[in-house]
């Protein structure tokens, strides 16, 4: 009888030793770094990519990685010299699964891998625990989706984002829906995530400065399918327009509910939808659904029809926020080559100073680590495609100087009438 | 007035879809007294290779009606689930019958993290749109919009679940279920192989999660592999708040549990003078729930049975 | 094999080995940091130092579940209670800076309340019914916590709290480094020795709590309602108390969790958090304390061992076949189905324990007779 916890024993040890034996087979990944034959030498740099792999939010995990990997393949594949070594950039992609608990732990293992720098994560919610282990290891971070207003307001001097903040984004879409949609009588739906919740609150503030009247707000969760109850509440408040302030399938469930259920009144949400997804979600429903993305419009930028053929033929469709992530490693990278060091500490001034035309327009951050006076576009859906309607901020000029800069060293530039296409 | 009769439509087809759910839960649970939290997984399994089925006949370009489609996704994903319904409790619960009863749990845990994962990767990450197939014609009632899908979906809980008390408590093969209920070992001594009528009840809920899994992505058009969880946490609740284990309780609990929701989302609002709001729709259910349950502490339906351990 | 385990019977009586193992596990575990993020990296003594809240809260959960047989899937609740009070009452969120020493115990107190609270609604409730019960009430506090923002901002609603003040003893600040004896001490190491020094004391008293008078009453409970009231048990006070004493260590552990990690929001605190430590109390045995830390560290670890699968894979097969963000939970759910196959009392069951819960009588007599055997 005696014998059985010894059993256990005997049995949790082993696990323990064959677990302590996977774990073993860390320290190993950077081997292949054996080709000693090369004349100058190859000095392997690790970037970290972070994001939810698994659970429900992986579908835009997996996307934000693949944009930072398609960004150092193509990189790896020009070969680039820094501090006169022939560098090749490593990802090392780790999954926080959208928990903040996790988070920290493998921003912990990327500060122990050494890596250079982090593109990551997806969620403010994960971004800002990690962001404060990155700080202490003194290692550089550009979030491509955390959209959190604090996350750049901890004073960290390595936190970076590639994207409008929500307060930017917010501001934008009120104004926007009063002044240009004429909403009058506006509801607002959220869906309880820190990043749902940001925008719509900041949205309500711009609507309401801009004199419009709030008559509904109302609330559903990240994983909902089934709005008919708050549409329906909705519906009897008469509103011009409903804004909804989550991600894409909701969103699209959402447009094709109002549908059925004849609630008529515009729908207006942010990037989080302004996705495929939501239209193939939406079906015909989506016709007419107006939704902001950060940036300027992919294919209309110089190398942005590129990327999104590249990447589309790579790894399947763009869900959201890939460019965002690729032109974040980009960035992280040209500060590096810039300062001619992968030494956090040196580059970190330059990408400071970093100009750059990305894919998704001019990247320049401000003394916080903010995309500086991030251009915000919007789209309408028409006959079942996201159609740029108008970019608000970034310098009005931004969109006819953007080809000039970098010279549009990709084929036949495909962005020779931007500037007249404002519809 | 018309908001309130659609609200209570809403929430009449969003417990039918419950109940669908529940149905199977509820009848695992009546005859092994485990809580099949893998369930939610087999309906997410159901819908996902009717998708498939249903994305291939599509491209294929066969004229076939909407409804013979669905109807041939469903026949695929059927047997589908049958199997995978036999597969997990020969292997995940059947060793457990007689081990503690929270062993079991745990291994219901661990068949839907597994599932899940499988479902990613052979579906992959993103959500699925799923084709409208069934016919969707809204009508006018009392000033409210329902259509035929949402009538049909209600009609086919009420049938399931009719179909299931004849099952039970007409046939032969449902007096072994309700003697293997009441006791496993005097039932085999009995004459009743109680490990095929086990193996039978896993088959017929699974085949009921593959009809709930297409109905349920066909009414929302969406599938995704993550669909299950929440769906098997719904039912859950709606299946204990009817009384767990009891037929009539699973469709009762379930269209409570849609009502109280849809009537919450939409006055809690007015209910408290703008204090709280459609975010505390699920605190609004759960408080019902837990005031049933005082009330009852068998559910609405449940018998007062001693408590089996 | 006999002689050998006759000889392990007779070491396992003799104090100086006693002695001896005490004090090469209490090396063991003062070195463990040191030699874990020498062999692994720092990530891992993180893990560890996860690994050590969890126990508490998993030694929490065993009280109720394990103890007392209350199904409770809603235990995360008293784990988001605690963290939230020591954020609201230690951060910028009210400018309000209460010491470590205060918060921990109040917010043990708070904790305890809130599990009085849950308590006694489901006084009646059995099996099943009470586990939907609890796993609602987790539900409402989580939603509260998302939505208190509005419309007086308490929670600061989805946003979390941020910039949460690390844990201090005295003037002694946990979140710095600190040479000592020539080594350095960086903060995770703090963090875990002090961790640890809360796990022990959590030990000990599950250990002197399971001995206890209380203790035997709730295992009556457990194991017959009824008989245990004939017995002269007032159960309504005792099921409580397991409550409310289960409930207080997830608030003990909730407090250090906002404190190591300077921030908390709603989605640290979801119903699969609380799902996740109850498989830690069955798998590794409920009830039994030693089973209890090792089905804990198992489970805290294996996700985070399982990262290694694309390496492992490079190094057995020369590339990576499968994504290992793809196999990773797989082999996750796949470990918890085997695990309960094989061993479904858990890991390590306590002895008693096991022959309570045999549903088989059989079974039961046969291991009586074992009992009986080796004894003799």
């Amino acid at each position: 009888m005696h014998r059985r916890p010894a059993f256990g024993v005997v049995l949790g040890l082993t696990l323990a030793f064959l677990l302590s034996a996977c774990g073993k087979e860390a320290p190993p990944p950077p081997a292949p770094k054996a080709e000693a034959p090369k004349p100058p030498p190859e000095v392997v740099v690790k970037i970290g990519s972070v994001a939810p792999l698994t659970g429900p939010q992986s579908h835009l995990g997996k996307d934000n990685e693949n944009g930072t990997r398609l960004a150092i393949e193509e990189v790896n594949a020009k070969g680039l010299m820094i501090g006169g070594a022939k560098v090749r950039f490593e990802l090392l992609s780790e999954d926080d699964q959208a928990d903040p608990k996790t988070g920290t732990i493998v921003a912990q293992k990327l500060v122990d891998a050494k890596v250079a720098g982090v593109i990551g994560h997806l969620n403010s919610g994960t971004t800002i625990p990690a962001s404060k282990i990155y700080h202490d290891a003194g290692i550089v971070q550009i979030s491509p989706s955390a959209t959190n207003p604090k996350y750049t307001e901890q004073g960290y001097q390595g936190a970076f984002r590639v994207m409008a903040n929500d307060v930017q984004q917010g501001k934008t879409l009120g104004d926007y829906a009063v002044s240009k949609m004429g909403a009058k009588r506006i509801a607002i739906i959220d869906d309880r995530t820190a990043y749902g919740q940001g925008l719509a609150d900041e949205f309500e503030k711009a609507a309401k400065a801009g004199g419009a009247t709030l008559v509904g707000r109302e609330y559903t969760n990240d994983k909902a399918t089934d709005f008919r109850a708050i549409l329906t509440s909705i519906k009897g408040k008469k509103p011009d327009l409903v804004f909804y302030g989550g991600m894409d399938a909701q969103a699209g469930l959402m447009v094709a509910q109002m549908k059925t259920l004849a609630v008529k009144a515009r729908f207006l949400a942010g990037d989080g939808a302004q996705s495929p997804e939501f239209i193939k979600l939406a079906g015909p429903a989506a016709d007419g659904v107006v939704a902001s993305s950060p940036g300027l419009p992919l294919d209309k930028m110089p190398g942005g029809k590129g990327f999104t053929d590249k990447f589309t033929a790579k790894f399947g469709p763009i869900q959201i926020y890939a460019p965002f992530a690729y032109d974040a490693t980009l960035t992280l990278i040209e500060a590096m080559t810039k300062a001619n060091s992968t030494d956090p500490g040196k580059y970190l001034p330059e990408l400071a100073r970093t100009s750059r035309q990305g894919v998704t327009g001019p990247i320049a951050f401000d003394a916080k680590g903010d995309l500086k006076n991030g251009p915000i576009t919007l789209y309408v859906v028409k006959e079942g495609k996201w159609n740029p309607l108008e970019t608000v901020g970034g310098d009005a000029a931004a969109p006819a100087a953007a080809p000039a800069p970098e010279k549009p060293a990709a084929k036949p530039a495909a962005a020779p009438a931007p500037a007249a296409e404002k519809k | 007035m018309d908001i309130f009769v659609q609200q209570l439509i809403n929430g009449l087809v969003l417990g039918a879809i419950y109940a669908l759910v529940a149905l199977g839960y509820t009848m695992v649970y009546g005859i092994l007294g485990l809580i099949n939290f893998a369930h939610g997984e087999v309906v997410m399994i159901g819908a996902m290779v009717a998708l498939s089925v249903i994305q291939v006949l599509v491209a294929s370009g066969i004229a076939l009606p909407g409804p013979v489609i669905a109807a041939l996704g469903l026949l695929a994903a059927m047997p589908v689930c049958m199997v995978l319904g036999f597969a997990i409790e020969r292997v995940a619960y059947r060793p457990l019958r007689n081990a503690p009863r929270l062993a079991a749990l745990i291994t219901a845990i661990g068949v839907s993290i597994l599932l899940q994962n499988v479902a990613m990767i052979i579906w992959g990450r993103q959500y699925h749109s799923f084709p409208a197939l069934l016919p969707s014609t809204p009508h006018q009632l009392a000033g409210a919009t329902i259509n035929d899908l949402q009538i049909f979906i209600v009609l086919l809980a009420i049938a399931i679940m009719a179909g299931l008390l004849y099952l039970v408590h007409r046939t032969r093969l449902g007096r072994a279920m309700r003697a293997t209920s009441e006791n496993p070992e005097i039932a085999g001594l009995m004459g009743v192989d109680i490990n095929t009528v086990i193996s039978i009840t896993f088959v017929i809920g699974s085949a009921l999660a593959a009809v709930a899994g297409v109905m349920i992505s066909a009414y929302y058009g969406i599938a995704h592999y993550f669909m299950g969880f929440m769906l098997g946490l719904k039912a859950f609740t709606a299946a204990v708040l009817g009384g767990i284990g009891n037929l009539a309780g699973a469709m009762l609990g379930g269209v409570l549990l849609g009502v109280i929701e849809s009537l919450g989302a939409g006055y809690i609002g007015a209910l408290t003078g703008g204090f709280l709001g459609s975010h505390y729709q699920d605190v609004f259910a759960f408080l019902v729930l837990i005031l049933v349950l005082t009330l009852r502490p068998s559910g609405l339906l449940g018998e007062r049975v001693a408590e089996r351990s | 094999m006999s002689l050998f385990f006759d000889r392990w019977q007779q070491l396992k009586r003799d104090p100086r080995v006693v002695w001896a193992a005490y004090i090469a596990l209490a090396a063991l575990l003062v070195a463990l940091p040191f030699v874990t993020d020498w062999a692994f990296g720092r990530a891992w003594v993180r893990i560890l130092a996860f690994a050590l809240l969890y126990i508490m809260l998993a030694l929490g959960l065993n009280i109720v579940v394990g103890y007392a047989g209350l199904l409770d899937l809603g235990y995360v609740a008293f784990f988001a209670v605690g963290a939230y009070f020591y954020a609201l009452l230690a951060s910028p969120q009210f400018g309000i800076h209460l010491p470590f020493w205060l918060l921990l115990p109040l917010g043990a107190a708070i904790a305890c309340t809130f599990g009085v609270l849950l308590g006694a609604p489901t006084l009646r409730l059995r099996g099943d019914y009470l586990a939907i019960v609890t796993l609602g009430f987790g539900e409402i506090i989580r939603i509260f916590l998302v939505n208190l923002n509005a419309p007086i901002n308490i929670t600061n609603g989805p946003q979390g709290i941020n910039l949460i003040d690390p844990i201090k003893l005295g003037g002694f600040s946990l979140a710095q480094t600190h040479p000592a004896l020539g080594l350095s001490f960086p903060a995770v190491y703090n963090y875990y020795y002090l961790f640890l020094a809360l796990t022990l004391a959590v030990i000990f008293f599950s250990i002197r709590l399971e001995d206890s008078r209380i203790g035997r009453a709730w295992v009556a409970i457990r194991e017959d309602e009824v008989a245990a009231a004939a017995m002269g048990i007032n159960t309504r006070n005792v099921k409580l108390l397991a409550f409310a004493m289960g409930a207080s260590f997830g608030g003990v552990s909730g407090g250090l969790f906002a404190g190591f990690q300077g921030f908390v929001s709603p989605e640290s605190f979801t119903i699969i958090e609380s799902i996740m430590i109850l498989c830690m109390v069955v798998l590794g045995g409920m009830g039994h304390i030693p089973g209890v830390v090792l089905g804990t560290v198992l489970l805290v670890v294996l996700p985070e061992a399982l990262r290694y699968l694309g390496p492992l894979q490079q190094a057995l097969f020369g590339r990576v076949l499968a994504d290992p963000a793809d196999l990773r939970l797989l082999v996750f759910g796949l470990a918890l189905i085997l695990v309960m196959l094989l061993r479904p009392s858990g890991l390590w069951p306590s002895t008693v324990r096991r022959r309570e819960l045999s549903a088989d009588e059989d079974v039961a007599r046969q291991e009586q007779a074992t009992v009986y055997d080796a004894s003799r």
